[in-house]
Protein backbone atom coordinates (compact mmCIF):
# COMPACT_ATOMS: atom_id res chain seq x y z
CA UNK A 1 0.00 0.00 0.00
CA UNK A 2 2.64 2.47 0.81
CA UNK A 3 3.98 2.00 -2.73
CA UNK A 4 0.61 2.83 -4.11
CA UNK A 5 0.53 5.76 -2.05
CA UNK A 6 4.02 6.71 -3.44
CA UNK A 7 2.55 6.61 -6.87
CA UNK A 8 -0.53 8.40 -6.26
CA UNK A 9 1.31 11.31 -4.58
CA UNK A 10 3.33 12.03 -7.64
CA UNK A 11 -0.42 12.03 -9.89
CA UNK A 12 -1.26 15.51 -10.24
CA UNK A 13 -4.30 16.77 -8.83
CA UNK A 14 -5.38 18.81 -12.09
CA UNK A 15 -5.04 15.17 -14.43
CA UNK A 16 -7.97 14.03 -12.05
CA UNK A 17 -9.70 17.43 -12.81
CA UNK A 18 -8.82 16.52 -16.69
CA UNK A 19 -9.47 12.52 -16.97
CA UNK A 20 -12.61 13.03 -14.51
CA UNK A 21 -14.20 15.67 -16.58
CA UNK A 22 -13.28 13.73 -20.22
CA UNK A 23 -16.12 11.50 -19.79
CA UNK A 24 -18.41 13.88 -19.76
CA UNK A 25 -17.75 15.73 -23.31
CA UNK A 26 -16.76 12.23 -24.54
CA UNK A 27 -20.74 10.72 -23.51
CA UNK A 28 -22.16 13.84 -25.04
CA UNK A 29 -20.08 13.42 -28.11
CA UNK A 30 -21.54 9.86 -28.09
CA UNK A 31 -24.58 11.08 -27.76
CA UNK A 32 -24.96 13.38 -31.14
CA UNK A 33 -23.57 10.50 -33.51
CA UNK A 34 -25.87 7.87 -32.28
CA UNK A 35 -23.38 6.16 -29.99
CA UNK A 36 -25.99 6.32 -27.18
CA UNK A 37 -28.61 4.21 -28.81
CA UNK A 38 -31.36 5.34 -30.00
CA UNK A 39 -33.22 7.22 -27.23
CA UNK A 40 -29.98 9.10 -26.44
CA UNK A 41 -31.57 12.00 -23.74
CA UNK A 42 -32.69 8.83 -21.32
CA UNK A 43 -29.19 7.42 -22.08
CA UNK A 44 -27.09 10.75 -21.28
CA UNK A 45 -29.27 11.25 -18.37
CA UNK A 46 -29.05 7.94 -16.81
CA UNK A 47 -24.64 7.60 -17.72
CA UNK A 48 -24.14 11.45 -15.82
CA UNK A 49 -26.61 10.27 -12.90
CA UNK A 50 -24.39 6.95 -12.90
CA UNK A 51 -21.10 8.62 -12.74
CA UNK A 52 -22.68 10.87 -10.45
CA UNK A 53 -23.46 8.21 -8.09
CA UNK A 54 -20.10 6.28 -8.21
CA UNK A 55 -18.26 9.49 -7.28
CA UNK A 56 -20.24 9.94 -4.36
CA UNK A 57 -19.51 6.41 -3.21
CA UNK A 58 -15.93 7.12 -3.92
CA UNK A 59 -15.82 10.47 -1.94
CA UNK A 60 -17.39 8.60 0.75
CA UNK A 61 -15.07 6.02 0.84
CA UNK A 62 -12.04 7.97 0.81
CA UNK A 63 -11.57 8.54 4.51
CA UNK A 64 -13.03 4.52 5.34
CA UNK A 65 -9.78 3.45 2.89
CA UNK A 66 -7.72 5.04 4.52
CA UNK A 67 -8.29 3.96 8.00
CA UNK A 68 -9.05 0.52 7.00
CA UNK A 69 -6.50 -0.21 4.21
CA UNK A 70 -3.73 2.43 4.68
CA UNK A 71 -4.85 3.66 0.77
CA UNK A 72 -4.53 7.64 0.86
CA UNK A 73 -6.33 9.57 -1.28
CA UNK A 74 -7.13 12.75 0.66
CA UNK A 75 -5.02 14.51 -2.02
CA UNK A 76 -7.76 13.92 -4.41
CA UNK A 77 -10.79 14.33 -2.18
CA UNK A 78 -12.22 17.83 -3.13
CA UNK A 79 -11.07 17.17 -7.12
CA UNK A 80 -13.84 13.83 -6.77
CA UNK A 81 -15.73 15.68 -4.99
CA UNK A 82 -16.15 18.33 -7.71
CA UNK A 83 -16.38 16.33 -9.88
CA UNK A 84 -19.47 14.30 -8.28
CA UNK A 85 -20.68 17.94 -7.95
CA UNK A 86 -20.26 18.14 -11.82
CA UNK A 87 -22.17 15.52 -13.05
CA UNK A 88 -24.65 16.11 -11.10
CA UNK A 89 -24.98 19.54 -12.68
CA UNK A 90 -24.60 17.62 -16.11
CA UNK A 91 -27.34 14.72 -15.08
CA UNK A 92 -29.93 18.27 -13.57
CA UNK A 93 -28.84 20.02 -16.98
CA UNK A 94 -30.18 17.54 -19.46
CA UNK A 95 -33.20 16.66 -17.53
CA UNK A 96 -34.20 20.42 -17.31
CA UNK A 97 -33.07 21.33 -21.05
CA UNK A 98 -33.09 17.66 -23.43
CA UNK A 99 -35.50 15.46 -21.15
CA UNK A 100 -38.23 17.61 -19.78
CA UNK A 101 -38.24 20.81 -21.94
CA UNK A 102 -41.08 22.52 -20.47
CA UNK A 103 -40.58 24.60 -17.81
CA UNK A 104 -44.48 24.39 -16.04
CA UNK A 105 -43.84 20.43 -15.64
CA UNK A 106 -40.20 20.88 -14.58
CA UNK A 107 -42.03 22.51 -11.30
CA UNK A 108 -44.82 20.09 -11.38
CA UNK A 109 -42.36 17.49 -11.35
CA UNK A 110 -40.21 18.94 -8.53
CA UNK A 111 -43.03 19.31 -6.64
CA UNK A 112 -45.39 16.29 -7.19
CA UNK A 113 -43.01 13.61 -7.85
CA UNK A 114 -41.29 12.46 -4.56
CA UNK A 115 -37.95 10.95 -6.29
CA UNK A 116 -37.70 14.32 -8.54
CA UNK A 117 -37.85 16.30 -5.10
CA UNK A 118 -35.26 13.93 -2.96
CA UNK A 119 -32.90 14.11 -6.23
CA UNK A 120 -33.68 18.34 -6.37
CA UNK A 121 -32.86 18.17 -2.62
CA UNK A 122 -29.63 16.35 -3.01
CA UNK A 123 -28.79 19.16 -5.30
CA UNK A 124 -29.39 21.82 -3.17
CA UNK A 125 -26.85 20.33 -0.59
CA UNK A 126 -24.94 20.50 -2.69
CA UNK A 127 -24.29 23.75 -3.57
CA UNK A 128 -22.79 25.15 -0.67
CA UNK A 129 -20.65 21.86 -0.40
CA UNK A 130 -19.29 23.35 -4.34
CA UNK A 131 -19.02 26.92 -3.62
CA UNK A 132 -16.87 26.90 0.02
CA UNK A 133 -14.54 24.31 -1.67
CA UNK A 134 -12.11 26.78 -2.28
CA UNK A 135 -8.97 27.11 0.01
CA UNK A 136 -10.12 30.82 0.58
CA UNK A 137 -13.76 29.71 2.02
CA UNK A 138 -11.81 26.59 3.90
CA UNK A 139 -9.48 28.65 6.07
CA UNK A 140 -12.62 31.63 6.99
CA UNK A 141 -14.80 28.67 7.81
CA UNK A 142 -12.70 27.38 10.29
CA UNK A 143 -13.79 24.66 12.41
CA UNK A 144 -17.28 25.29 10.70
CA UNK A 145 -15.80 23.86 7.40
CA UNK A 146 -16.06 20.39 8.12
CA UNK A 147 -19.27 20.78 10.06
CA UNK A 148 -20.99 22.42 6.70
CA UNK A 149 -19.06 19.87 5.16
CA UNK A 150 -21.12 17.16 6.83
CA UNK A 151 -24.06 17.47 4.53
CA UNK A 152 -22.27 15.40 2.21
CA UNK A 153 -23.49 12.57 4.17
CA UNK A 154 -27.75 13.40 3.80
CA UNK A 155 -26.65 14.52 0.09
CA UNK A 156 -25.31 10.90 -0.82
CA UNK A 157 -28.30 9.31 1.01
CA UNK A 158 -31.02 11.77 -0.76
CA UNK A 159 -29.00 10.45 -4.32
CA UNK A 160 -29.18 6.79 -3.25
CA UNK A 161 -32.96 7.29 -2.73
CA UNK A 162 -33.76 8.83 -5.91
CA UNK A 163 -32.36 5.98 -7.66
CA UNK A 164 -34.13 3.48 -5.60
CA UNK A 165 -37.53 5.71 -6.48
CA UNK A 166 -36.71 6.03 -10.09
CA UNK A 167 -36.80 2.29 -11.40
CA UNK A 168 -40.10 0.15 -11.80
CA UNK A 169 -40.57 -3.09 -10.76
CA UNK A 170 -37.83 -4.53 -8.23
CA UNK A 171 -34.35 -4.05 -9.01
CA UNK A 172 -30.86 -4.73 -7.51
CA UNK A 173 -28.37 -2.05 -9.22
CA UNK A 174 -29.83 1.00 -7.34
CA UNK A 175 -30.17 -0.52 -3.94
CA UNK A 176 -26.34 -1.85 -3.97
CA UNK A 177 -26.01 1.99 -4.24
CA UNK A 178 -27.93 2.71 -1.24
CA UNK A 179 -25.90 0.03 0.02
CA UNK A 180 -22.54 1.01 -0.41
CA UNK A 181 -23.86 4.70 1.06
CA UNK A 182 -24.90 3.34 3.75
CA UNK A 183 -22.22 1.35 4.58
CA UNK A 184 -19.38 4.27 3.90
CA UNK A 185 -22.02 6.20 6.68
CA UNK A 186 -21.65 3.27 8.93
CA UNK A 187 -18.20 3.38 8.94
CA UNK A 188 -18.37 6.48 10.46
CA UNK A 189 -20.58 6.03 13.69
CA UNK A 190 -18.69 6.16 16.88
CA UNK A 191 -18.55 2.11 17.14
CA UNK A 192 -17.20 1.62 13.83
CA UNK A 193 -14.36 -0.54 13.64
CA UNK A 194 -11.51 2.28 12.98
CA UNK A 195 -12.77 4.27 15.36
CA UNK A 196 -12.52 2.33 18.27
CA UNK A 197 -8.80 1.22 17.52
CA UNK A 198 -7.48 4.92 16.59
CA UNK A 199 -9.15 8.38 17.91
CA UNK A 200 -9.60 10.32 14.62
CA UNK A 201 -6.87 12.64 13.49
CA UNK A 202 -7.63 16.32 13.90
CA UNK A 203 -7.52 17.78 10.61
CA UNK A 204 -9.98 15.43 8.79
CA UNK A 205 -12.65 15.73 10.46
CA UNK A 206 -14.11 12.99 10.12
CA UNK A 207 -15.88 13.64 6.71
CA UNK B 1 -60.89 15.36 -26.05
CA UNK B 2 -62.05 12.24 -28.15
CA UNK B 3 -63.09 14.04 -30.65
CA UNK B 4 -59.89 16.82 -31.06
CA UNK B 5 -57.80 13.64 -31.08
CA UNK B 6 -59.26 11.38 -33.35
CA UNK B 7 -58.39 14.06 -36.21
CA UNK B 8 -55.18 13.71 -35.77
CA UNK B 9 -55.32 10.22 -35.68
CA UNK B 10 -55.97 9.95 -39.27
CA UNK B 11 -52.97 11.69 -40.33
CA UNK B 12 -50.83 9.41 -42.23
CA UNK B 13 -48.01 7.78 -39.56
CA UNK B 14 -44.30 7.83 -40.76
CA UNK B 15 -43.39 4.37 -38.90
CA UNK B 16 -39.76 4.17 -37.10
CA UNK B 17 -37.19 2.48 -38.39
CA UNK B 18 -36.44 -1.30 -38.13
CA UNK B 19 -33.15 -0.44 -35.94
CA UNK B 20 -35.33 1.72 -33.70
CA UNK B 21 -37.94 -0.81 -33.27
CA UNK B 22 -35.49 -3.62 -32.29
CA UNK B 23 -32.48 -2.20 -30.15
CA UNK B 24 -35.13 -0.16 -27.62
CA UNK B 25 -37.26 -2.46 -25.97
CA UNK B 26 -38.39 -3.60 -22.71
CA UNK B 27 -39.04 -7.04 -22.07
CA UNK B 28 -37.72 -7.66 -18.70
CA UNK B 29 -37.36 -11.51 -19.12
CA UNK B 30 -34.26 -10.49 -20.37
CA UNK B 31 -33.52 -7.79 -18.50
CA UNK B 32 -34.07 -4.17 -17.44
CA UNK B 33 -31.57 -2.54 -19.56
CA UNK B 34 -33.68 -1.32 -23.08
CA UNK B 35 -30.60 -2.92 -24.88
CA UNK B 36 -30.96 -6.32 -23.13
CA UNK B 37 -33.89 -7.67 -25.11
CA UNK B 38 -31.82 -7.57 -27.98
CA UNK B 39 -28.58 -8.52 -26.96
CA UNK B 40 -30.10 -11.68 -24.90
CA UNK B 41 -33.46 -12.24 -26.81
CA UNK B 42 -31.96 -14.82 -29.25
CA UNK B 43 -31.42 -17.46 -26.42
CA UNK B 44 -35.41 -17.82 -26.45
CA UNK B 45 -36.32 -21.24 -28.43
CA UNK B 46 -39.54 -20.03 -30.47
CA UNK B 47 -40.24 -23.15 -32.53
CA UNK B 48 -42.29 -25.50 -31.62
CA UNK B 49 -44.41 -23.29 -30.22
CA UNK B 50 -48.06 -23.43 -28.95
CA UNK B 51 -50.14 -20.97 -27.49
CA UNK B 52 -53.17 -22.60 -24.44
CA UNK B 53 -56.27 -21.40 -25.05
CA UNK B 54 -58.79 -22.10 -21.96
CA UNK B 55 -61.17 -21.32 -19.90
CA UNK B 56 -64.40 -20.04 -20.64
CA UNK B 57 -64.20 -21.40 -24.52
CA UNK B 58 -66.02 -24.34 -26.45
CA UNK B 59 -62.54 -25.86 -27.85
CA UNK B 60 -59.93 -25.41 -25.13
CA UNK B 61 -56.33 -26.68 -25.86
CA UNK B 62 -53.10 -26.01 -27.05
CA UNK B 63 -52.90 -24.59 -30.76
CA UNK B 64 -49.56 -24.85 -32.15
CA UNK B 65 -48.41 -21.62 -33.45
CA UNK B 66 -48.55 -23.21 -37.31
CA UNK B 67 -52.03 -23.97 -36.86
CA UNK B 68 -53.39 -20.40 -35.57
CA UNK B 69 -51.29 -19.32 -39.05
CA UNK B 70 -53.44 -21.85 -40.92
CA UNK B 71 -56.37 -20.34 -39.64
CA UNK B 72 -56.33 -16.60 -39.46
CA UNK B 73 -55.80 -13.60 -42.47
CA UNK B 74 -52.67 -11.65 -42.08
CA UNK B 75 -52.86 -8.10 -42.95
CA UNK B 76 -50.75 -4.85 -41.92
CA UNK B 77 -51.62 -2.13 -39.38
CA UNK B 78 -49.26 0.37 -38.73
CA UNK B 79 -50.23 1.87 -35.21
CA UNK B 80 -49.05 4.51 -32.63
CA UNK B 81 -46.96 2.73 -29.05
CA UNK B 82 -47.08 4.82 -26.19
CA UNK B 83 -45.11 3.32 -23.17
CA UNK B 84 -45.81 4.04 -20.02
CA UNK B 85 -42.68 5.59 -19.76
CA UNK B 86 -43.65 8.85 -21.97
CA UNK B 87 -41.72 7.28 -25.05
CA UNK B 88 -43.29 6.69 -28.03
CA UNK B 89 -42.80 4.43 -31.65
CA UNK B 90 -44.86 4.10 -34.69
CA UNK B 91 -44.65 0.65 -35.42
CA UNK B 92 -45.98 -1.13 -38.45
CA UNK B 93 -47.27 -4.55 -37.57
CA UNK B 94 -48.45 -7.59 -39.00
CA UNK B 95 -50.50 -9.82 -37.61
CA UNK B 96 -54.76 -10.39 -37.13
CA UNK B 97 -57.34 -9.44 -35.07
CA UNK B 98 -57.22 -11.18 -31.50
CA UNK B 99 -61.70 -11.53 -32.03
CA UNK B 100 -60.34 -13.97 -34.82
CA UNK B 101 -58.40 -16.21 -32.41
CA UNK B 102 -60.92 -15.95 -29.88
CA UNK B 103 -63.80 -17.35 -32.00
CA UNK B 104 -61.78 -20.13 -33.17
CA UNK B 105 -61.44 -21.49 -29.95
CA UNK B 106 -65.31 -20.17 -29.20
CA UNK B 107 -65.57 -17.86 -26.81
CA UNK B 108 -68.89 -19.03 -23.89
CA UNK B 109 -71.24 -16.91 -22.82
CA UNK B 110 -70.33 -16.19 -19.64
CA UNK B 111 -66.73 -15.33 -19.87
CA UNK B 112 -65.94 -11.46 -19.57
CA UNK B 113 -62.07 -10.79 -19.26
CA UNK B 114 -59.55 -12.41 -21.33
CA UNK B 115 -56.17 -12.87 -19.83
CA UNK B 116 -52.41 -13.78 -20.97
CA UNK B 117 -49.68 -14.89 -20.08
CA UNK B 118 -46.02 -14.89 -21.77
CA UNK B 119 -43.58 -17.60 -21.85
CA UNK B 120 -41.26 -18.46 -18.39
CA UNK B 121 -38.66 -20.29 -19.14
CA UNK B 122 -35.55 -18.84 -16.58
CA UNK B 123 -33.21 -20.92 -18.72
CA UNK B 124 -33.32 -19.06 -21.57
CA UNK B 125 -34.04 -15.33 -19.59
CA UNK B 126 -31.35 -14.43 -17.81
CA UNK B 127 -33.51 -11.30 -15.91
CA UNK B 128 -35.86 -14.23 -14.83
CA UNK B 129 -33.01 -14.95 -12.39
CA UNK B 130 -34.51 -11.70 -10.26
CA UNK B 131 -37.61 -10.66 -8.95
CA UNK B 132 -38.16 -7.62 -11.12
CA UNK B 133 -42.10 -9.09 -11.86
CA UNK B 134 -43.69 -12.21 -10.40
CA UNK B 135 -42.80 -14.08 -13.11
CA UNK B 136 -44.85 -14.78 -15.79
CA UNK B 137 -45.96 -12.01 -17.21
CA UNK B 138 -48.99 -11.85 -17.31
CA UNK B 139 -51.36 -9.15 -18.57
CA UNK B 140 -55.68 -8.59 -19.13
CA UNK B 141 -58.34 -6.99 -20.88
CA UNK B 142 -62.04 -6.80 -20.35
CA UNK B 143 -64.19 -9.28 -23.40
CA UNK B 144 -64.93 -6.03 -25.27
CA UNK B 145 -61.36 -4.56 -25.59
CA UNK B 146 -60.21 -7.97 -26.51
CA UNK B 147 -63.49 -8.27 -28.87
CA UNK B 148 -62.15 -4.87 -30.69
CA UNK B 149 -61.64 -4.59 -34.19
CA UNK B 150 -58.34 -2.72 -33.12
CA UNK B 151 -56.89 -4.79 -30.72
CA UNK B 152 -54.92 -7.05 -32.93
CA UNK B 153 -51.95 -10.45 -32.37
CA UNK B 154 -48.87 -9.65 -34.38
CA UNK B 155 -46.30 -12.18 -35.90
CA UNK B 156 -44.46 -9.79 -37.45
CA UNK B 157 -42.83 -6.42 -38.11
CA UNK B 158 -41.81 -4.40 -41.51
CA UNK B 159 -43.11 -7.75 -43.51
CA UNK B 160 -40.73 -9.86 -41.02
CA UNK B 161 -41.45 -12.38 -38.64
CA UNK B 162 -41.28 -10.80 -35.38
CA UNK B 163 -38.30 -10.98 -33.93
CA UNK B 164 -37.79 -12.33 -30.34
CA UNK B 165 -37.29 -8.99 -28.25
CA UNK B 166 -39.75 -8.19 -29.76
CA UNK B 167 -42.03 -11.10 -28.96
CA UNK B 168 -41.61 -13.87 -30.95
CA UNK B 169 -43.22 -15.22 -32.53
CA UNK B 170 -46.98 -13.82 -31.57
CA UNK B 171 -47.81 -10.97 -28.88
CA UNK B 172 -50.19 -8.87 -28.42
CA UNK B 173 -50.80 -4.83 -29.57
CA UNK B 174 -53.31 -2.71 -27.86
CA UNK B 175 -53.01 0.95 -29.55
CA UNK B 176 -54.78 2.98 -27.26
CA UNK B 177 -53.14 1.07 -23.97
CA UNK B 178 -49.71 1.70 -22.65
CA UNK B 179 -47.27 -0.70 -24.20
CA UNK B 180 -47.14 -3.07 -21.46
CA UNK B 181 -50.18 -3.76 -21.62
CA UNK B 182 -49.27 -5.28 -25.07
CA UNK B 183 -48.48 -8.83 -23.78
CA UNK B 184 -45.36 -10.66 -25.85
CA UNK B 185 -44.13 -14.14 -26.21
CA UNK B 186 -47.60 -15.51 -25.18
CA UNK B 187 -48.08 -19.06 -24.34
CA UNK B 188 -51.67 -18.95 -22.84
CA UNK B 189 -54.95 -17.50 -23.12
CA UNK B 190 -57.59 -17.60 -20.73
CA UNK B 191 -61.11 -16.73 -20.80
CA UNK B 192 -62.85 -15.83 -17.43
CA UNK B 193 -65.54 -14.40 -15.46
CA UNK B 194 -63.24 -12.21 -13.32
CA UNK B 195 -60.85 -9.41 -13.94
CA UNK B 196 -57.63 -11.64 -14.07
CA UNK B 197 -54.33 -10.06 -11.87
CA UNK B 198 -52.00 -8.52 -14.13
CA UNK B 199 -47.99 -8.24 -13.08
CA UNK B 200 -47.40 -4.40 -13.04
CA UNK B 201 -50.53 -3.87 -11.49
CA UNK B 202 -49.73 -6.69 -8.91
CA UNK B 203 -46.13 -4.76 -8.42
CA UNK B 204 -47.29 -1.60 -7.89
CA UNK B 205 -51.48 -0.96 -7.74
CA UNK B 206 -51.17 2.76 -7.70
CA UNK B 207 -49.40 3.27 -10.46
CA UNK B 208 -50.47 0.69 -12.91
CA UNK B 209 -54.36 0.14 -13.24
CA UNK B 210 -55.75 -2.86 -14.80
CA UNK B 211 -57.18 -0.38 -17.93
CA UNK B 212 -53.79 1.80 -18.22
CA UNK B 213 -55.41 3.56 -21.39
CA UNK B 214 -53.03 6.16 -22.55
CA UNK B 215 -54.73 9.39 -21.20
CA UNK B 216 -52.59 12.79 -21.05
CA UNK B 217 -54.97 14.15 -18.09
CA UNK B 218 -53.57 11.03 -15.76
CA UNK B 219 -50.22 11.70 -14.54
CA UNK B 220 -48.15 8.62 -13.41
CA UNK B 221 -47.56 9.59 -9.66
CA UNK B 222 -43.58 9.83 -11.04
CA UNK B 223 -43.85 11.48 -14.05
CA UNK B 224 -46.42 13.48 -16.15
CA UNK B 225 -48.30 11.49 -19.33
CA UNK B 226 -49.47 14.69 -20.87
CA UNK B 227 -46.34 14.44 -23.58
CA UNK B 228 -44.54 12.19 -24.85
CA UNK B 229 -40.84 11.57 -26.83
CA UNK B 230 -40.77 9.54 -30.10
CA UNK B 231 -37.81 7.90 -30.14
CA UNK B 232 -35.64 8.80 -33.54
CA UNK B 233 -35.61 12.25 -32.64
CA UNK B 234 -31.86 12.75 -31.21
CA UNK B 235 -30.27 14.26 -28.69
CA UNK B 236 -32.71 17.17 -29.45
CA UNK B 237 -35.92 15.54 -29.55
CA UNK B 238 -38.73 17.92 -28.75
CA UNK B 239 -41.70 15.77 -26.70
CA UNK B 240 -45.14 16.03 -28.86
CA UNK B 241 -48.37 16.17 -26.49
CA UNK B 242 -49.83 13.04 -25.73
CA UNK B 243 -53.27 12.43 -27.41
CA UNK B 244 -56.02 10.82 -25.03
CA UNK B 245 -56.10 7.09 -25.97
CA UNK B 246 -53.01 7.74 -28.09
CA UNK B 247 -54.94 9.12 -30.85
CA UNK B 248 -57.94 6.49 -31.11
CA UNK B 249 -60.29 8.03 -29.31
CA UNK B 250 -63.31 8.19 -31.95
CA UNK B 251 -62.57 3.97 -32.23
CA UNK B 252 -62.73 3.26 -28.29
CA UNK B 253 -63.65 5.85 -26.07
CA UNK B 254 -67.31 4.20 -26.66
CA UNK B 255 -65.90 1.18 -24.75
CA UNK B 256 -65.75 3.17 -21.65
CA UNK B 257 -68.22 5.61 -21.62
CA UNK B 258 -69.98 6.43 -17.97
CA UNK B 259 -66.77 5.51 -16.50
CA UNK B 260 -64.33 7.62 -14.17
CA UNK B 261 -61.09 7.52 -16.15
CA UNK B 262 -59.38 9.12 -13.07
CA UNK B 263 -60.31 6.19 -11.32
CA UNK B 264 -60.40 3.26 -13.48
CA UNK B 265 -56.62 4.42 -14.93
Amino acid sequence: MHRVNQLLRRLPVWAVYLFGALPAFWLFYLGLTGGLGVEPIKALEHEYGGLALQLMVLTLAITPLRRLAGLNLMKFRRAIGLLCFFYVSCHLLVWLVLDVQIIGEIFADIARRPFITIGMGGFILMLPLAVTSNNVSVRRLGRSWPRLHRLTYAASLLGALHYVMLVKGFQIEPLLYLGAVIAALGLRLPAAPFRRQQPAPKASGGT
Amino acid sequence: AALGTSVQAEEALDPNTWEEVTNYCNFYEFGTGKGDPSAYADRMTTRPWSVTIDGLVDRPGDYSFEQILGEMTLEERIYRFRCVEAWSMVVPWQGFELADLLNMAGVQGGAKYVSFETLYRPSEMPGTAYKVLDWPYREGLRLDEAMHPLTMMATGIFGKPLPNQNGAPLRLVVPWKYGFKSIKSVVRVTLTDQEPPTSWNMANRREYGFYSNVNPDVSHPRWSQASERRIGGGLFAKRQPTLMFNGYGKEVASLYEGMDLARHF
